[in-house]
């Protein structure tokens, strides 16, 4: 009787469990079907050393676009989508770059956002051409990036062969200097910079003194300087970043050095004033796009709404413009496949932060803005916009954008929505 | 001609911090035999502090020279504090240890300060604080600075009032006692823990003043300044004669001289256009670009060491070292 009793209480306890296990099962099948699919995009810039600033700077502009996409409830796939953001360090170091960028892959994110240098970005292009992930820089200006022919790589900034000639046509139009000397830090970057404002110059019959150089890590310049200053040159210019660049104008000063000093975007930020001190006033330099201040209003002010009052420094509304452009090709495609959102992607225009931005054959942005800026009581201001080979003063070309981003709201498409928000 | 003197001025400033680097690894090389490496990263500590501490009382609206004077007094403070825990902690329990252990313990105790350094002061180039207003004199067509000035008046002070201490003080007779040999000193009723104590700590005092003439002379520092000045000064302790006071001195003058003249007249030393003659595909190349430079200015870090290898084959006991059986 009583073991009896046990079986049959057994067989309804299994019973039952059977049924709960029955019906429990189908549920998470349910819920994972419709649930959220996740994107990972990843993004590469130094987070440590001696631009660890501009890195955190171009990490933020990304971070308020996947921000704006998750809020906005995009769906792909029928799916809603929840973006993050693996963020890694590449020390500006060209041997870690490529470690991350193995390690981006390995994740299989589908897409990545970075470098921030070109010399870390030129070698990790081929690795995520291999492992077939679109990458979009937002502040990588050597040309060879995209002149290795992958078809994964984008940049959404101007070129050193852009940037070089417009810095220099600049300085020869503006000063009219008859001996200019050059200086770089040794890197891709600087280097490659130098030789394209070299070319110019020489073109424009400025006479070049024979190139002069430090490294990325050079504090004392006055070896260098002093042999410049016996030359006697009217305009001197660096091709590196700014924590080098800054001691470099400071001593040029207490040596007497009285030319104009003209920088490329690398040293063409805020902390020019801090480093150089007094120094810095009248610096000259370009960057690669257009300025901050020139950027969509809505996006500075989401900025400073996300991260506390901080100001956009260099790139992070390229940075900001690179993540949506991939958000964006993702959603026309309806998938988060790189295989099918890339071709997409090559033949996207897309209204951002930085303007319209559409991609050549070579990965290119079509008709990129350059900018001169000048040094004034310690801060950056620009002085005008050079496009398509043309001169445009500021005041004008703000007038001209002005207006540009009012009117846009309707038809792009993730942007609207998310800038609600 | 101008050209050459300004190097030279260019090139005592940076040998005279150098000569004062030099010296805190001479003193404590010639009394316990260590090398000790991490004695660069004493200068970056300093160098920090002093940019810490003037950065925040400058705004406050103190005299500028009394803020630069309360900075330096932090980072002696720090530095000395840093040195004598350095001392006490690592390097002490290894006095009697295998020469290689004590060594490699200073390479280690480096890594631990730069990277404290990192944690407390961010990785990034931190702008020194310009409170005193540079100003350049003109002299024979070479423009010196004021604070260029006061490096080297203060390096020479510095450098006479540590002869003084050691050749003509009951504590630097126990010190030089100390060197020859440490048991018979002991025996002489010469406390040589203290004493051993007390070089770490004057080699801390200076290596703090020198931070804080490279950060103003430069207006930047960083974490990893340390290194490389901690480096090219050891160079310059060996070039004069590692474990010899006026060695030191004299070695990092002639290091910092070599170096600025070096940097800049080595693009000129190695234009390959100055042989066109020879060669005819040379002279078209030259006609084009007018230079051909092998070695340009960023090599000039190269020659600190070049002097250091050349020294070592040449001269090994260094330029007034005494050649002696069992150190090195």
């Amino acid at each position: 009787m009583s073991r009896l009793s046990m079986r049959l209480v057994a067989m309804v306890l299994l019973a039952v469990l059977a049924a709960c296990g029955e019906q429990k099962k189908p549920e998470p099948v349910k819920a994972a079907a419709p649930a959220v699919l996740e994107v990972r995009i990843g993004h590469v810039a130094p987070m440590t050393g001696q631009i660890a600033h501009l890195g955190k700077d171009n990490e933020n502009g990304a971070q308020l676009a996947i921000a704006q996409a998750n809020a906005a409830g995009i769906k792909i796939g029928g799916q809603d989508v929840r973006f993050i953001l693996l963020s890694e360090d590449d020390q500006a170091d060209p041997k870690v770059g490529t470690t991350v960028a193995q390690k981006l892959v390995d994740a299989k994110v589908a897409g990545v956002v970075g470098h921030l240098n070109s010399g870390t970005s030129i070698p990790a292009s081929e690795i995520y051409s291999n492992g077939n992930i679109p990458v979009i820089s937002g502040s990588a200006t050597n040309p060879k990036l995209t002149e290795q022919g992958f078809k994964t790589q984008f940049r959404v900034v101007g070129r050193d062969d852009q940037q070089g000639p417009a810095i220099a046509q600049y300085l020869v139009d503006t000063r009219k200097p008859k001996v200019v000397a050059i200086i770089d830090d040794a890197t891709a970057y600087g280097e490659g910079l130098a030789n394209e404002v070299e070319k110019t110059l020489k073109a424009a019959n400025v006479k070049v003194l024979p190139r002069e150089k430090g490294t990325d890590k050079t504090t004392d310049w006055k070896a260098v300087l002093t042999k410049i200053k016996g030359k006697k040159p009217d305009a001197v210019f660096y091709g590196g970043m700014d924590a080098t660049g800054g001691p470099l104008l400071k001593q040029a000063r207490e040596l007497g050095i009285k030319a104009v000093f003209a920088f490329g975007d690398g040293s063409c930020t805020a902390e020019m004033a801090k480093l150089a001190g007094a120094a810095a006033e009248g610096l000259l330099c370009s960057q690669a796009g257009i300025p901050v201040e020139a950027a969509d209003a809505k996006f500075l002010a989401a900025y400073k709404a996300k991260f506390d009052n901080v100001e956009p420094i260099l790139y992070s509304p390229f940075t900001y413009d690179a993540t949506q452009l991939l958000i964006a090709a993702m959603q026309k495609a309806d998938s988060a496949d790189p295989a099918k959102y890339l071709p997409i992607l090559a033949g996207i225009s897309h209204r951002g932060a930085t303007g319209t931005i559409a991609f050549d054959e070579k990965g290119d942005r079509k008709d990129a803005e350059m900018t001169i800026f000048t040094l004034q009581a310690g801060k950056i201001t620009a002085l005008a916009v050079i496009k398509s080979g043309q001169t445009i003063p500021i005041a004008e070309f703000v007038k001209m954008a002005a207006p540009a981003p009012e009117s846009t709201p309707a038809p792009s498409t993730a942007a609207p929505e998310v800038n609600k928000k | 001609m101008d050209i050459f003197l300004q190097q030279l001025i260019n090139g005592i400033t940076l040998g005279s911090v150098y000569a004062v680097v030099a010296l805190g690894y001479t003193m404590v090389y010639g009394i316990i035999q260590l090398i000790n490496f991490a004695h660069g990263e004493v200068v970056m500590i300093g160098a920090m502090v002093a940019l810490t501490v003037i950065g925040l009382l400058a705004p406050l609206g103190f005299p500028p020279m009394l803020v630069v004077l309360i900075g330096t007094l932090c980072a002696m403070l720090v530095c000395v504090a840093t040195a004598w825990s350095m001392e006490k902690l690592a390097y002490r329990p290894l006095r009697h240890a295998p020469r290689l252990a004590p060594l490699i313990t200073a390479i280690g105790v480096s890594i631990i300060l730069q990277h404290v350094a990192m944690l407390v002061w961010s990785r990034n180039v931190l702008a020194f604080p310009q409170i005193i207003h540079t100003v350049s004199y003109s002299v024979g067509g070479a423009q010196i600075t004021n604070i260029q000035i006061a490096i080297v008046l203060l390096s020479v002070v510095l450098m006479a009032s540590l002869s003084l201490l050691v050749y003509r003080t009951r504590l630097g007779t126990a010190m030089r006692a100390t060197a020859q040999n440490a048991h018979v000193a002991a025996l002489m009723g010469v406390d040589v823990d203290r004493v051993i104590s007390m070089t770490f700590l004057i080699g801390a005092f200076l290596a703090a003043m020198a931070g804080v003439m490279v950060g103003s002379y430069y207006g930047v520092a960083q974490y990893t300044m340390g290194s490389m000045l901690g480096l090219k000064a050891f160079s310059a302790a060996v070039l004069g004669g590692i474990g010899h006071l006026p060695g030191a001195m004299l070695g990092g003058l002639v290091l910092g001289v070599v170096e600025a003249l070096g940097a800049g007249y080595i693009g000129e030393l190695t234009d390959l256009c100055h042989l066109q003659a020879l060669s005819e595909r040379l002279a078209e190349r030259c006609a084009a670009d007018g230079h051909l430079v092998l070695f340009g200015s960023n090599y000039q870090d190269v020659f600190a060491f070049i002097v250091l290898i050349v020294v070592l084959i040449v001269r090994p006991q260094g330029l007034l070292g005494e050649r002696t059986g069992e150190r090195a």
